[in-house]
């Protein structure tokens, strides 16, 4: 396949402090790329590099193999991490209003279906909830019929159940082939969208693949969590982090055996595989939503 | 042209369903127009007022009493207008002993048998014109509508730009295909034919009550109005190039609109003010539309007549335009 965005040696200094330190990327086409990480990671700063709506100090952002020239923003989307609509005019005013700024768009009836706006197509932008406001957004973002959709941090600030209706909207969108570009920090958002992700940590891509390759490549067996107790009888291996015990058991049976022989109480215990937040842990010793 | 169109659309939306905003924009000038005309309908009854052409130092003890407001002009045609409108009282040109009196005007009359009564009056000479009085409504509507404009223009452009920069409404057009160009044209027209209306409403809607003195062409009136917004408006889009902040963009804007407002000739006639302050004045778009307003309302000027102010408004607009879009930044 090939890349249809990338980015060489992109660095981006806001006066003396670096937020994105000389990265490169390929991103494939017809994929849902994940660039996570957490608050202050540089997430945002790349995307937006990405877009052509910051200037890199240093590097390039390139499109289709070529730096983004003046067509770029008709065949993209995006929807940024905070954006103000027009007051006063509806969510159906909001949808004409973008669709006539481009020289070609897709048929209305199709965003407002693919973005379930049918029910709120004459309320003021004022009077939106968040979930809705998010999926008018979306719609904004795909209204060019776009190659690429820029999405950051879409769903941030949502309730469980907005969260995901809005992923079967992403599924939708890239049912149409089309590339998605998404940054998060929600790692279930990630493993459940991404094809691809890469791992930001202060600047830097600190790791960089398929979600499960990566897991597969970083951990064996699964962890258990314990609440936090003061005991020398656990387990080797077991670390504290944050108010919890964690054990990366590669014997299930055998640790179980551990603890209920020296008498440990297993009130609150939880056993997971390893998942993108435990590897960012392992990757970077911080929680991602630090 | 699409781009355009929609763009202006939406904010012609905007600023019509903002309902507090259209009816502030309406009702503001309508209640000054009416204040001012009730609050001045009783003249000014403890003054006469002469106007004085030459040395005064030389004449009679008429131009000394107290009861008496002397004006001072160079030259006299520019005394006769005030005179014609009733502005003034009389006028005497000492250099040449004559006095003239508005043989319509009562006050005249009385300022007249009290001047030459005196001694040192005996050898001028009487002149007579005539003409119908200016009331201070008259006056003042060209200022209030101005200082309408001026507001809306400002605000309304300047200020709504710099909310959308804060609040990410520009970062959001940014990332489409729209031109700074078309985005700001749209702004611009849009409100161009908002303070073209409003400005028509107020002025017919209170001309129902107090039949305003029209001695010129109503679409010199429009045409001055319109050149006059535009330019307004270019000297909002100076505010509205980059700043971020609403509240330095309110404090920068208000720094500009209140002296403007004071030296303009909005509430009172810069007549008579220091040189220097009326120099000052010329550097104020509002002063040459005001002063064009009423040249054609009150005098029944010409398009040639305006022509001058025409000229300064169109040269402030293009360097305004210049200044904007040089400095212009959508973030």
């Amino acid at each position: 396949m090939s890349s249809i965005l990338s980015i060489e040696n992109l660095s981006k200094n806001y006066g003396k402090v670096l937020a994105v330190d000389n990265i490169s990327l390929k991103i494939e086409e017809g994929i849902c790329f994940g660039l996570l990480g957490p608050n202050g990671a540089g997430k945002t700063t790349t995307i937006e590099m990405m877009e052509g709506i910051l200037k890199p100090t240093t590097g390039r952002a390139l499109f289709r193999g070529k730096p983004i020239g003046p067509h770029f923003h008709q065949r993209v989307g995006i929807q940024f991490q905070s954006t103000a609509l027009q007051d006063f005019i509806t969510v159906e005013e909001t949808l004409k209003l973008f669709s006539a700024l481009y020289s070609t768009h897709r048929d209305s009836e199709e965003v407002i279906e693919i973005c379930s706006l049918g029910d709120i197509l004459k309320r003021d932008n004022r009077k939106l909830s968040g979930g809705q406001r998010q999926r008018l957004l979306l719609a904004l973002a795909i209204v060019n019929d776009p190659e690429v959709v820029f999405l950051d941090e879409p769903t941030t600030g949502l309730d469980p159940q907005a969260r995901r209706n809005f992923w079967s909207l992403i599924e939708k969108i890239k049912k149409e082939g089309k590339t998605v570009l998404l940054t998060t920090h929600y790692m279930e958002e990630a493993e459940i969208l991404c094809d691809e992700v890469a791992i930001m940590d202060q600047g830097h891509i600190v790791a960089r693949d398929v979600p499960k390759k990566l897991l597969a490549e970083n951990f064996d067996g699964v962890i258990v969590k314990l609440p936090w107790m003061k005991n020398n009888q656990l387990p080797d291996g077991a670390v504290q982090v944050d108010d919890y015990i964690e054990i990366h058991s590669m014997d299930i049976d055998a640790t179980l055996h551990h603890l209920i022989h020296h008498s440990i109480h297993l009130d609150g215990l939880t056993i997971h595989a390893p998942n993108l937040e435990d590897l960012f842990l392992k990757l970077t010793g911080s929680s991602l939503r630090a | 042209m699409r781009k355009f169109a929609a763009l202006m659309h939406a904010r012609n939306m905007e600023f019509v369903r903002d309902r507090g905003n259209l009816f502030w924009n309406l009702l503001f000038p309508v209640f000054l127009v009416f204040g001012f005309s009730f609050a001045f309908s009783g003249g000014d009854d403890t003054l006469f007022k002469v106007g004085v052409i030459g040395n005064s130092e030389i004449v009679s003890e008429f131009l000394q009493e107290p009861y008496l407001e002397k004006i001072p002009y160079e030259e006299t045609p520019f005394a006769l207008d005030k005179l014609r409108h009733h502005q003034l009282d009389m006028v005497i040109d000492l250099q040449k002993s004559s006095y003239f009196i508005n043989d319509d005007s009562a006050k005249g009359e009385v300022a007249e048998n009290l001047f030459v009564s005196d001694d040192g009056a005996q050898n001028f000479s009487r002149k007579e014109v005539s003409g119908e009085p200016i009331r201070y409504v008259d006056w003042f509507v060209p200022g209030v509508i101005g200082m309408n404009m001026m507001f809306s223009c400002i605000f309304g452009v300047g200020w709504i730009i710099v909310r959308y920069r804060k609040n990410g409404v520009l970062k959001r057009l940014k990332a489409t295909p729209v031109r700074a160009l078309e985005f700001i044209s749209a702004q611009l027209v849009s409100r161009l034919l908002i303070v073209l209306l409003t400005s028509i409403v107020v002025f017919t809607g209170t001309n129902i009550f107090l039949e305003f003195m029209m001695e010129g062409s109503f679409l010199n009136l429009i045409l001055i109005t319109a050149v006059a917004t535009i330019c307004m408006i270019s000297f909002g889009l100076v505010f509205a190039a980059r700043i971020k902040s609403e509240e330095l963009a309110n404090g920068l804007m208000n720094l500009a609109l209140w002296p403007m407002m004071a030296f303009s000739g909005v509430f009172f006639s810069l007549e008579g003010t220091p040189l220097l302050l009326r120099k000052l004045s010329r550097i104020f778009p509002l002063t040459h539309y005001i002063e064009a307003a009423r040249a054609i309302m009150l005098d029944g000027a010409g398009l040639a007549d305006i022509l001058p102010n025409i000229a300064v408004l169109l040269g402030m607009t293009a360097l305004f335009l210049l200044v904007s879009s040089f400095m212009f930044k959508w973030e």
